[in-house]
């Protein structure tokens, strides 16, 4: 029989495996799901997870989008790994993402038609603070009446898509835009653009902060007392208390950071990839973060690489609808799955699997 | 245009079925310890296999079978991954969710718009007519009536049998119960499966009954509105129906207030449930007492028996 053994501590080789192995995984399950469908799963995979980047047709079309796609899944993925760490569950992070971009946006277009070089960096401001007025809500509910912080972040998504939808249709709507939904084009004006900064790679600013946010984070875990105290709240929240760690600083810091940075995603992609405010502007980024921050095991450099397999998704998704006919949220299913498989391999890298004999105690 | 307490009365019992179902459910998973987040994922897939069921075979009771065996399947993956392989119970959850919107919106492709048959009553229609009680009464499909009875189950079961205090016992301390030899893995398992039927139950009824549509994502929150029940409710379940009731109040409310015109936005109203949830869930947590009294002690924590 099989039986479960607690490691002393996780194993690093399963901890830097499991990922691989997850991904691996999903590949041979995401494959009999596309079989199902009447596809044919080595081209799917093939189309998902090599095209973009290596097919000598288009990838000089796709190989900037993985940037562009990864930028955002990063930037927030980083925010939300410090909280996840620490065993605060910041899952509104795509509600912060879109008040981040409707007050960076709102910011500029008050400004409209001026040209001053101030306004970009202030627009920049007001997308973090958006996102982190949003986030310190279930911060304050948190600390001041112990209100579940899952609960409640998770449910303001809902309400942040309802003032999206309002901005969109009312107060940001373009005044020459002929009644049609949608904000005037922000990437069109100059002294409101995110451009691309590098020709042909995807580039924006965005991309450039989510790189420094992945360094900060890891510096912040690594050589700072915030980050030793996130990690031992974590580990081990009674200790932290002994320690002096103040829980309800760290439920602030820890949310205000993630809303933070994913008001920032919103008001780069808002600004740049997207353009202006509309309905659908939110694509599922604050979400599909979640999967990323796990599959990077929580550590910056991990999130690096799982927000880039995480943008080759989006875009070999994209292709294998075009090329392939396989219905859009079948990638929604996908990257789903590798989450399962994921959750499920970790208990390779926590236990050990012993076989034992029945009836031994 | 006025509004006419009959039928909002009548909307609301429709409106809260679902997430009457799915939050009884989960009620039951909380109390054997475990916190399953996916109920929204159960749903909305329980809602997609529902609606495609009914319009393949034309039998709106296999739809809701499908329903329910949809939900229950995807809570036994949540099940074997938290149960047997020990993972994060809230990032499991999350992934089930994760999941079910995306497997849902596949499974659903070509499905929206379909047309429904109609799903039978079973009172004669004569007594639907009787003025007020009729239709707040007698005018309901069966599973209405059968989420009611639910409710009175989990009640009788919870409270005054010994199955139910041995589900108690395996929220409160897995151990003492593990050490009294009582199937803690086993136990969850079930009630995390009896969990994830009610919720795709309750999703097979918001397509088949209530919106006689499929739409992405239709569910909309309710799972997540579920579960902020089950804590409003201190976990109990006559608290789940009353608040049920009251959260469809809101929504059938609202949905009225819209229709009639009056001169509050419609984002104000349409917003107004999720924001109702996070204040009942504010004031129910600020309670430091109630709150702590009555969660399930072991509710969350990973259980692994050695020895």
């Amino acid at each position: 029989m099989l039986t479960l053994e607690k490691r002393p501590t996780p194993s690093r080789g399963w901890t830097l495996a499991t990922p691989v192995l997850a991904v691996v995984l999903t590949m041979i399950a995401g494959g009999l799901m596309f079989a199902l469908l009447g596809k044919n799963p080595v081209e799917a995979i093939r189309i998902i997870f090599w095209d973009p980047v290596f097919n000598t047709q288009f990838a000089s079309y796709t190989r900037p989008q993985l940037l562009v796609k990864a930028g955002p899944l990063i930037l927030i993925a980083i925010g939300l790994s410090l909280g996840f760490r620490a065993g605060i569950w910041n899952i509104g992070a795509e509600g912060q993402y879109i008040m981040g971009a409707i007050a960076g946006a709102g910011f500029g277009l008050a400004f409209y038609p001026s040209d001053s070089p101030l306004i970009f960096p202030g627009m920049i401001v007001a997308g973090a603070l958006g996102g982190w007025a949003w986030a310190m809500i279930p911060a304050i509910l948190k600390t001041r009446f112990r209100t579940n912080e899952i609960l409640v972040s998770l449910l303001l998504v809902y309400v942040a898509e309802k003032i999206l939808a309002s901005a969109a249709t009312k107060f940001l709507r373009n005044p020459e835009g002929h009644g049609f939904p949608g904000s005037r084009n922000l990437a069109r004006i100059d002294s409101m653009n995110n451009p691309e900064l590098i020709s042909g790679t995807g580039m924006h600013w965005g991309v450039v902060l989510a790189f420094i946010a992945v360094i900060a984070a890891y510096v912040l875990l690594n050589r700072h007392l915030l980050g030793y105290q996130i990690k031992l709240a974590g580990q081990a929240p009674r200790a932290a208390r002994f320690a002096g760690v103040n829980p309800n600083r760290l439920v602030v810091m820890c949310l205000g950071a993630s809303g933070a940075l994913a008001g920032l995603a919103g008001l780069f992609e808002v600004t740049g990839p997207a353009g202006q405010i509309s309905i659908d502007f939110n694509v599922g980024y604050g979400f599909t973060a979640i999967i990323v921050a796990f599959l990077g095991r929580l550590h910056p450099i991990g999130i690096l690489l799982a927000g880039l397999i995480m943008a080759l998704t989006y875009i070999g998704g994209e292709l294998a609808q075009l090329m392939l006919q396989i219905p859009a949220p079948a990638i929604q299913a996908f990257q789903g799955m590798l989450l399962f498989f994921l959750l499920a391999l970790d208990v390779l890298s926590n236990y050990r699997i012993r076989i034992k004999s029945e009836g031994v105690a | 245009m006025g509004i006419d307490p009959v039928t909002v009365i009548a909307a609301l019992i429709v409106a809260s079925t679902p997430i009457l179902l799915a939050a009884i459910g989960e009620m039951v998973v909380e109390k054997t310890g475990v916190l399953n987040l996916g109920v929204e994922g159960m749903m909305v897939t329980g809602a997609v296999m529902g609606f495609v069921t009914t319009v393949e075979t034309g039998s709106p009771t296999l739809g809701f079978v499908a329903g329910m065996a949809s939900g229950m399947a995807l809570s036994l993956i949540f099940g074997l991954l938290t149960q047997l392989l020990l993972s994060n119970q809230v990032a499991t959850g999350l992934a089930l969710t994760l999941f079910g919107l995306g497997l849902s919106a596949l499974l659903g492709v070509g499905y929206p718009g379909a047309t429904l048959p109609p799903v039978a009553d079973p009172f004669p229609a004569a007594m639907a007519d009787i003025p007020v009680l009729g239709p707040i009464l007698f005018g309901h499909s069966l599973v209405t009536y059968l989420s009611v009875v639910l409710v009175a189950a989990v009640w009788f079961v919870l409270g005054f049998t010994r199955t139910g205090l041995i589900i108690r016992a395996v929220g409160e301390n897995h151990d003492a119960a593990h050490a009294l030899g009582y199937k803690v893995i086993r136990i969850r398992l079930m009630a995390i499966m009896f969990g994830g039927a009610c919720a795709g139950l309750g999703g097979a009824f918001l397509s088949i009954v209530r919106v006689q549509n499929w739409v992405d994502g239709m569910t909309a929150g309710a799972g997540w509105i579920a579960l902020a029940l089950v804590v409003f409710a201190s976990w109990k379940p006559w608290r789940v129906l009353l608040g049920a009731y009251l959260f469809g109040g809101i929504t059938a409310l609202q949905l009225r207030l819209q229709a009639a015109g009056i001169s509050i936005p419609v984002e104000i109203l349409s917003m107004s449930p999720y924001v109702i949830t996070i204040l009942v869930l504010v004031i129910m947590s600020s309670d430091r007492s109630r709150a702590a009294l009555n969660a399930p002690a072991a509710l969350g924590k990973v259980f692994h028996a050695t020895g």
